[in-house]
Parts: structure tokens; sequence; C-alpha cells
């Protein structure tokens, strides 16, 4: 339950989390001519091996590749007993629990409320597509930063 | 990343002109009438029959006959089974599809073969976890959501693609729903949420059950304020509860439902508990009318399906109009007075 603890520390500080989610955001496109030099290739199992650990300890991260934390308040929605990526289901109970695990407090009411607390309120209005199974276990960040340089290719695990 | 839409940037209205399936259900919602849809309890049978005599005690009576995949995680007939063979006697069925047990292959197949057979409406859920069923060792899938199924099947049928993009020769028709719960946790949330759910393309929606109308009214002021009774079709779930002790039983396991403690009472004290519930039923469909928002009703009166026609009745909500009725032809006439033959039983034995 330790795990649980930080994932709900986590969504209680969405709003500095996104600061410094802006901040890495910035530092990342910069960072993008030495990564594409050092090859992206080359760089995806280490920079996924640390991005697992940081996400992990911090949101429980499940590492589905294609990270939306700043749009769910800062609260991993594959957490989800149902992989749920626009919730909450309407199972949710009057506690604020998961309908699955009544043990677990739902990770989408976790999510609006760290929603709430985040500069960019609003993120959370988006609809999230299908997630691609196939980006699983692969970098959510280097995948973000081939994307902001219109680059579409995957390095798949 | 890319960016997805957000609710209020753009005109997302989907009662735009124009229908989206050739189905009773769209047009009866479209006229402006307050319709009535109610839930088949799926047979465990490879049987057509069972399919068409639960079917045929709601003829008459309802707009839309919902067909469910396997909800509460319990296997029956497949819902695309049930509609096709209902669409074969000329009923309306309403398609539900849960992300549980079928990936976005298996889904967008089944939408295809059902449009195929006459299905014009479709509701979109992401389902219940395996471990509610009756078999909790079953592998859940829940490769989409019912948000991601919404868009997907709204591409196939607006864009003539599959998730894939590969194009459809012939898209479905297809009138798309989705499952509202104003009656849970978080609250301020739920208006938000059917917001996206629009957005992702939903026309009609269906609640889960309403027990408590002054919680509902909270809602739809809310749905009203953002305008979303004019972009979608809201159809409130409601159905008789048999006593105070299954009252209670639903409210202790099943997520998601929430009853009132002064209605459970209400069944307490009364000397006909069944009686009750179906009085309750009854007042709140002629309350859940008079809300501005509220497009219809869906009766989900889980193995007293034989009630429905009568709690319709009675609540007086269809004022004059008469739902679609199967023509009586000569060799259905058996069928037909069979089953009205047994409504009748059932009605005098709930008299007595």
């Amino acid at each position: 339950m330790a795990g649980l603890t930080v994932q709900r520390w986590s969504v209680r500080h969405a709003g500095g989390l996104e600061k410094i989610y802006h901040f890495c955001s910035q530092l990342m496109i910069k960072l993008y001519p030495l990564v594409n030099r050092l090859g992206f290739a080359r760089l995806e199992r280490p920079v996924a091996f640390v991005e697992k650990h940081i996400k992990g300890f911090l949101f429980d991260c499940q590492m589905c590749g294609q990270c939306e934390l700043s749009r769910t308040g800062m609260s991993c929605s594959m957490r989800c007993p149902k992989n749920i990526r626009n919730g909450p289901c309407g199972g949710v109970r009057a506690n604020g629990h998961c309908e699955v695990n009544a043990d677990m407090p739902c990770v989408w009411v976790d999510a609006w409320t760290g929603s709430q607390l985040m500069a960019d309120k609003k993120a959370i209005d988006h609809v999230l597509p299908a997630v691609d199974r196939g980006y699983k276990n692969s970098s959510a960040w280097l995948r973000w930063m081939r994307q902001q340089n219109g680059r579409s290719e995957v390095f798949k695990k | 990343m890319n960016t997805p839409a957000v609710y209020d940037d753009e005109d997302f209205s989907t009662k735009s002109p124009g229908h989206k399936s050739r189905g009773r259900l769209e047009r009866v919602l479209r006229r402006g009438e307050f319709a009535v849809t109610a839930e088949l309890n799926p047979p465990d049978s490879a049987d057509p029959n069972d399919v068409f005599e639960r079917g045929q005690v709601f003829d008459g009576w309802v707009d839309g006959i919902n067909a469910t995949d396997g909800s509460g995680a319990n296997c029956h007939m497949s819902s695309v089974g049930i509609c096709a063979l209902l669409t074969r006697v000329g009923f309306a069925p309403v398609m539900q599809i849960s992300c549980r047990d079928r990936n976005r292959i298996a889904i967008q197949g089944d939408v295809l073969g059902a449009a195929a057979m006459g299905v014009n409406n479709i509701l979109c859920l992401t389902g219940d976890g395996v471990g509610a069923g009756d078999h909790p060792g079953a592998k859940p899938v829940f490769d989409l959501d019912c948000m991601s199924l919404l868009s997907t099947i709204r591409a196939m049928r607006d864009e003539g693609k599959l998730l894939s993009g590969r194009i459809l020769s012939t898209p479905p028709q297809v009138f798309l729903g989705a499952a509202i719960n104003p009656f849970a946790p978080p609250f301020d949330y739920r208006p938000k949420r059917l917001a996206k759910k629009i957005m992702a393309g939903a026309d009609f929606v269906q609640s889960q059950y309403c027990f408590d109308v002054p919680m509902l009214e909270k809602y739809m002021t809310a749905v009203r304020d953002m305008g979303l009774h004019e972009k979608c079709f809201i159809l409130i779930g409601v159905g008789p509860l048999a006593s105070a002790k299954s009252a209670r039983w639903i409210k202790k396991n099943v997520p998601g439902i929430h009853i009132p403690d002064s209605l459970i009472e209400r069944l307490d004290k009364a000397k006909n508990p069944k009686q009750m519930g179906k009085d309750i039923c009854i007042e709140t469909m002629q309350q859940l009318r008079e809300i501005k928002g509220v497009a219809g009703v869906h009766v989900m009166a889980y193995r007293q399906e034989e009630l429905v026609a009568d709690i319709v009745q009675r609540s007086g909500i269809l004022k004059s109009r008469k739902p679609w009725r199967k023509e009586p032809v000569p060799g259905d006439l058996a069928m037909i007075e069979a089953a009205e033959y047994k409504a009748d039983v059932i009605a005098n034995a709930d008299n007595q």
C-alpha cells in the first residue's frame, strides 16, 4: 500500500507536477537535436528503463507508451482494472472506490480531483483515442519528442 | 501529441438534420415523442423461440428492445444473435456492445454483421469486470473503452472507415447510444462525461436505474446549462423493485445503483411489496416525463419483463401514442394469442 500513498500524493500535487511536466517538455524539445544525433533506436531501451522507474514510483505507470498523465489529473488511467482511458465508469462505489477492486480508490475519481488542481482544468475534457497496444513498454517520452518534430516512426519493443 | 477535441472548442451537435439510421427508435425520438425502450432478459438457451417469446411481451409498448451483451459479466446468448432474431420478426433492437469480451477486430466485425442483419441501434458500453459474473476466471479484454468504441463506430458510419483506416464499401447506418450514471460519484464530473460521450459520437444515452428523482433533477440542471439535452436524446432507466429485501441486496452488491433509504422503507411498510415496487416505478416515470431534457425512459424489469406493458400503460407516459406493433399475420396469430393469454394470467395473479 506504500505505492498507493505515493500515487495519491501525486494526484494531490497534480498542479506542481504539471509545472514540472511543462518544464520537462520544453527541455525535451531543446534536447531533440542531441537525442537525434545519438539515435532514437539506441536510446530507446535505456530511456524506457529510466522512465519506467521514475513514472512507476510516482504514478504506478503501466508503460502503455502513450502517456496522457497531463490530461488525466496525474492519475495513471491504465491502472484502472478496465483500462478505461475516458473514465470514470458508472460503477464507482458511493465511497469513491473501484467497482472491480473495492479496496482501491477509483483512479478516475482521483483523476478528476487532480485535474481540478492543475492550471489547465480542461485538459481532462479531451476524448482520448483507443490505446495502441503495440507501444506497450516503449518510451512515451522519446515518442513524444519524435511526434513534436513530425516524425511518426515507432521503435516497438 | 495529437490534440483531440474539447467539447466547448467546437460545435459538436449530433442532433443535426438527417437521420443516422433507418430505425424506428431514432424516428420516434426525432419527432419529439417520449420514447420507451425495454431490456430483454437474454436466454441461456439455443432456442430462437425463447427470444421471440421474450420479445413478444413488449410488443406494442416499446420503441426499442435492448439486447444485453453478457450483462454483469454473466454468459448468455450473444447480443448480436438476439438482435438478428428480433429483426427477423420486425422488432427494433438496441444492440449492446461491451468492451469486456472482445477486441477491436471482433467488435467492428460484429457491428458490420449486425447492421447487415437490420440492427439500427447500438449501445456502447465498457462493461462490468469479469469478477462480477459467472466466469471470474475469464480474461478481461477491455481493448477499447466506451468512448473509443463510440468514436470507432461513428467513424465507420460517417467516414466509412475501420479503425485501421481501411475503407468500407457500405458503412453501417446505426444510431449510436451510450450509458450514463448520474447516481455515482464524482457527481460534478458526470455531466461533463456526458459531454465527452456526445463528442465521441453518442446520439442517445440510456441511464442507470433512477430511484432518486431529485438527484436526477440536479444532474439534468447541469446538463441543460451545458445545452447537452439539445445535442443528444436522454433516456432515463427505471425498473420495478420486487421487495425491500431485493432492494437492499442490490444496494449492497451492485455498485453504481443508488437506492434512497426512504424508498426501501416504503417497500418495507407496504402490504404488497411487489405492487408497491410497480407503483414507485410508475410514479418515477410520470415524474421523469415532466423533466425538461428527458427524451424517454428505459425500462429494466429484470425477470419481471411481463410487467412492462402494464407499467407503461398505467403510467400514461405514451399519452395516446401507440408504438409499432407486429401485424398479426395468420401464422403468428397463435403466438400473439398465447402471449396475451400469458399476460392476462400474470395480471390476474397480480390483482389477487
